[in-house]
């Protein structure tokens, strides 16, 4: 393993973690409010499909992006609605998302199978990509790594030193009091949830646009649900999904790495590589009780209705 | 003048009627915008309706088919139902699924040379160990590292996955069956005994009526069910009352891995009859669902186990029957789902109508005085 | 009395052999007039552009042939499983008198369900059982692999080719053998690197996987996995690419060198028109270049003219018979000669292929 290998595996996982931080990223938003979104999976197939349909329909990779960020809205918009207008029991809605996010976009997609289009092409910033081994890790990424760094340090500053954030949590921790304090539960809620629609809508738009430039039902492959549980992972804390982003797309990579490199364990053993990567650290992290205990939003999952 | 809206205001306790009626409701609701979405596609509405809803049931073979597949979904519900009422999110019911389907075939595959339908015991004992040892997993890493059980079990959920990859590509692949990775067909002895000769229908849907049956009792007559439904409505209160949070949690999730592991030792001894690649069509998931939607009570999980199974299988027969393409089927669900989740609303609140004067230049006196 | 009884037998014996006889021609001539009504099961979607993609084209065309003779429907994303029976017995009870099965997995209920129905026909594909009504078929891809193989050997010139894989099991194994006898005949420095992905379908770990080839100075790349991405990945950091399943030139017009293609056409049009003429029975076909259901893409132009006709009288000879893919000598990694000189590998050997040859890197998983 020299120094080159590990540069490039690093590179590799700023790349597969991508996805996960967006989703991971936007998720962590929602729930902070008390609003548990399951639908990670039909979003991010939501976002994906149609920003490649935009793609390949306008030509312009820039405005791809922007229709898969509003097809995520979209989608967390119906769930918004009934989650916390009509009350629905969030964890059935969310699943109920996924699945006719599934099958909507296979719909719509299926004309579009087989074609290729020139993706979002990596883009070296100009200085900080001269220095070495973190120059090429970091940035000799495409935009939307880029984008994908300003936004977690947009998601950072809210939680730590912003009024938007204090409003999300006090209406994640206590509805009732914040209602009683004035804010309008409802709408943080749905900003909340808005705001996760677009980042998982950004993250699909990443994933046919620029990581696979391609559409094929299901592309996804299961990785809203990694994102979800890396938003536990995490405590809830931004910097937290980066590394748990970070952690998990690594061993993800070294699954196919250490076949490379001869060692003879069984692959489907390999592949669980990530999985119980990410349990160790957990478990590793959580060894601070008290503060892993209170990082739950109290109210997670449990709809809230203003007393009129 | 008025200014008319819709309120929904809530009831002083939930509605009897509407308890039934939403349900209808929701199905009415989704007949009528399916509808509108077959015909905006091309397709007769009724035709499709009829082929997604009844088809399916139209012979015996479908209503056995149905108990097949409604006896997986009951089994892994039953269980997350108990560990939801203690708001422990088990997502896992999917590797505690796979993890019995795995040991179960071990099991059946120790008795290649059974002549009794007895072995089906420790067969099915394994599959439920294996599953009870999967959630213990989960309650160990719970209640020792309070680590977060919707990431253990997420997680598990995809070792479990590849652990069944690993076992029918390697140690339990059949070594007659010119590397497939399947393993050997069970014999008659270690499958599960059917209830009609013509159909697939077995005994595991008396498993899963006893389960839900057995636990619901648990739930609502039982001490260990009443402190488990305190620990899920108020944990500080339990603790304050001296309940005790680890040993219901072990409980709780050592219950549904055992159930889940049950589920998955019937599969594979049951309509698979040998361990596969993929054992399950996302049971563990599509059971979540199933609690909600029968709102965590027996004959709504009956209900919901079964409507969920009519669905996969009347996505099966539009294909069949009218080209619909398979994509639309999962539109078709979501949408059941999202009207299902909707309607429930209306149990525990009022839609109401409320005027609001607008005009507010005109002062109360003033009113009066013109009276 | 006996005699009346008999004669009276005898002419009710008669009579009932000649109902029987006239319904029989009946029948006959019905079912040879008549339409024929075929079923697909599909594993995946067929907007897949892999796998169920080439098994749907194939249907298209029958449709396209045979017109209003015959009448298809088909289930997509079957999961292999317990419900892949239910979905096949369905067919069979809704009329259909054909039915393929495209994935391995779905033998045992194939096998299942045809005894049920014994008057309908099913054919399954890659599978290594048959019964009475069922028969099976396969495509010989390794030949095209093969051809690949040599296309590959002659273009790298890192002497590295990179195999992206799905699961060690045979039909894999002998694709990864056969591309690497061809890599080896041409260029006998050259080694194939495998990575297993432990999926048959995720687009982005399939790149993962390219680009971990990739870093391990492999210029030439190919895949058994079903999406594009292994040529998309190719395309992008300027190394060359050799697609699976269908011509995957538009993902990546400079990388693609050629792609090892299925064409189910000539087997789908022959057992239906078997069908159709009652004249079906059990087989169990592996077709190849021969009979048009294996072939390689168009080559590339990036491939010099030379190349293209040695890779082209190759595969007239395989068409025609004068050689065979796993002609000795041929030996496996410990440079053991497993076939020698003048023999060759046959069919039994060939389906379930558990060793690698000489010239794949690293040793074949057993799990």
């Amino acid at each position: 393993m020299d120094i080159d290998l590990i540069t490039n595996i690093l590179y590799a996982t700023v790349r597969t973690g991508t996805p996960l931080i967006l989703v991971a990223l936007g998720e962590m938003v929602c729930e902070k409010s008390g609003v548990l979104n399951l639908g990670q999976e039909g979003m991010l197939l939501m976002g994906a499909v149609v920003g490649f349909m935009a793609a390949v329909t306008t030509g312009s990779l820039f405005v791809a992006v922007l229709l898969a960020i509003v097809a995520g809205i979209l989608m967390s918009l119906l769930f918004g609605f009934l989650s916390i207008t009509l009350v629905s029991n969030q964890v059935a809605t969310g699943l109920a998302l996924t699945i006719f996010g599934a099958g909507l976009s296979a719909f719509l997609g299926s004309s579009y199978v087989g074609v290729g289009i020139t993706g979002i092409e990596p883009m070296s910033i100009p200085l900080l990509s001269e220095i070495p081994i973190i120059g090429k890790i970091f940035f000799q990424q495409d935009p939307l790594v880029y984008l994908s760094f300003i936004l977690f340090g947009l998601v950072f500053w809210i939680f730590k030193s912003s009024q938007i954030g204090l409003k999300i949590r006090a209406v994640g921790e206590n509805p009732e009091a914040a209602n009683a304090m004035g804010i309008n539960v409802h709408k943080v809620r749905y900003l909340a949830v808005i705001f996760g629609g677009a980042m998982t809508g950004l993250a699909g738009g990443y994933l046919s646009l620029a990581y696979t430039p391609l559409w094929a039902e299901g592309m996804s492959a299961g990785r809203g649900w990694i994102a979800l549980a890396l938003v536990v992972f995490a405590s809830w804390k931004a910097e937290r999904i980066m590394l748990g982003a970070y952690l998990f797309g690594a061993f993800s990579i070294m699954h196919l790495v250490m076949q490379g490199l001869g060692f003879e364990v069984a692959p489907n053993l390999l592949a669980m590589l990530p999985y119980i990567a990410t349990i160790v650290v957990l478990v590793l992290l959580s060894s601070d009780h008290m503060k892993t205990k209170l990082s739950a939003p109290m109210s997670l999952g449990v709809p809230y209705r203003p007393q009129v | 003048m008025f200014n008319v809206s819709l309120k929904l205001e809530k009831r002083p306790s939930d509605s009897q009627t509407m308890s039934f009626l939403s349900p209808l409701l929701a199905i009415l609701l989704t007949l009528i915008c399916g509808g509108i979405l077959f015909a905006l596609l091309g397709h007769d509405p009724l035709e499709a309706l009829y082929t997604f809803f009844i088809s399916p049931l139209s012979d015996a073979y479908g209503w056995a088919e149905l108990g097949i597949k409604v006896a997986p979904l009951l089994l892994c519900a039953t269980g997350l139902m108990m560990c939801f009422k203690a708001k422990i999110w088990n997502i896992g019911a999917e590797g505690q699924f796979i993890m019995g389907g795995l040991g179960g075939s071990w099991a059946a595959l120790q008795f290649m040379d059974a002549s009794s339908s007895w072995v089906l015991v420790p067969i099915m004992l394994t599959g439920m160990a294996s599953g009870l040892a999967w959630a213990a997993i989960t309650a160990y890493l719970k209640t020792h590292f309070k680590a977060n059980e919707i990431l253990t079990t997420i997680m598990l959920n995809y070792i479990a996955v590849n652990a069944l990859l690993w076992a029918v590509h390697g140690p339990l692949k059949d070594p007659q069956g010119f590397n497939f990775p399947e393993s050997a067909l069970f014999v008659d002895t270690t499958l599960l005994p059917l209830i009609n000769e013509d159909y697939r229908l077995n005994i595991s849907i008396f498993f899963g009526l006893f389960a839900v049956v057995a636990v619901w009792t648990l739930m609502s007559r039982t001490w260990v069910g009443y402190q488990i439904q305190v620990l899920g409505e108020d944990a500080k209160a339990a603790r304050y009352a001296g309940f005790k949070e680890n040993q219901l949690t072990w409980f709780a999730l050592l219950t549904c891995g055992a159930l889940a592991g049950l589920a998955g030792v019937s599969e594979v001894t049951g309509p698979i009859g040998q361990l596969i690649p993929s054992i399950s069509p996302g049971y563990g998931y599509a059971a979540i669902i199933v609690v909600f939607l029968g709102r965590m009570n027996p004959i709504g999980l009956v209900f919901a186990s079964m409507l969920l199974a009519l669905t996969y299988m009347g996505g099966e027969m539009v294909q069949m029957e009218m080209a619909l393409p398979k994509s639309l089927t999962g539109l078709f669900q979501g949408m059941l789902l999202f009207f299902l989740l909707a309607c429930d609303l209306l149990i525990s609140y009022r839609v109401v109508l409320v005027k609001k004067m607008l005009d507010k230049k005109v002062s109360p006196s003033a009113t009066v005085d013109a009276a | 009395m006996n005699t009346l009884k008999t004669t009276t037998g005898n002419k009710m014996k008669s009579l009932k052999t000649l109902v029987t006889a006239l319904t029989l021609s009946a029948t006959v001539m019905a079912q040879a007039a008549d339409n024929v009504k075929v079923g697909f099961v599909y594993v995946g979607p067929t907007g897949d552009a892999g796998w169920t993609y080439s098994h749907d084209e194939a249907r298209k065309y029958v449709v396209d042939q045979l017109g209003d003779k015959v009448e298809t429907s088909y289930v997509e994303s079957v999961a292999e499983g317990a419900d892949a029976e239910r979905v096949i017995r369905n067919l069979a009870a809704k009329g259909h008198d054909l039915i393929f099965t495209t994935s391995f997995g779905y033998m045992n209920p194939t096998l299942k369900v045809a005894k049920r129905f014994p008057k309908v026909k099913f054919e399954h594909a890659t599978g290594y059982k048959q019964s009475k009504n069922v028969g099976t078929y396969m495509a010989r891809a390794y030949q095209a692999r093969y051809l690949t193989g040599l296309v590959a050997g002659k273009m790298t010139k890192s002497n590295v080719i990179g195999y992206v894989a799905s699961f060690p099991i045979p039909e894999v194994i002998r694709g990864i053998n056969a591309f690497t006898k061809g890599v080896r005949e041409v260029n006998p420095d050259a080694t194939v690197k495998v990575v297993w992905v432990s999926t048959w379908y995720d687009p982005a770990k399939e790149r993962e996987a390219a680009e971990t080839l990739i870093l391990q100075k492999a210029d030439v790349l190919t895949q058994h996995t079903d999406s594009a991405a292994v040529i998309q990945t190719a395309e992008a950091k300027g190394k060359y690419a050799i697609g699976y399943h269908s011509d995957m030139s538009a993902y990546g017009s400079t990388a693609h060198l050629t792609s090892a293609v299925h064409d189910w056409r000539p087997i789908y049009l022959a057992k239906t028109k078997a069908v159709l003429n009652d004249n079906w029975t059990k087989e169990d076909l592996w077709y190849g270049i021969k009979e048009g259901v294996t072939d390689i893409a168009p080559l590339n132009d990036a491939i010099p003219a030379d190349v293209k006709a040695m890779v082209l009288a190759k595969k007239a000879a395989l068409k025609a018979g004068t050689i065979r893919v796993f002609d000795g000598p041929v030996k496996d990694q410990s440079g053991a000669i497993k076939v020698k000189k003048g023999a060759s590998l046959n069919d039994g050997d060939l389906k379930g292929f558990g060793w690698y040859v000489e010239g794949v890197e690293g040793k074949l998983p057993k799990s």
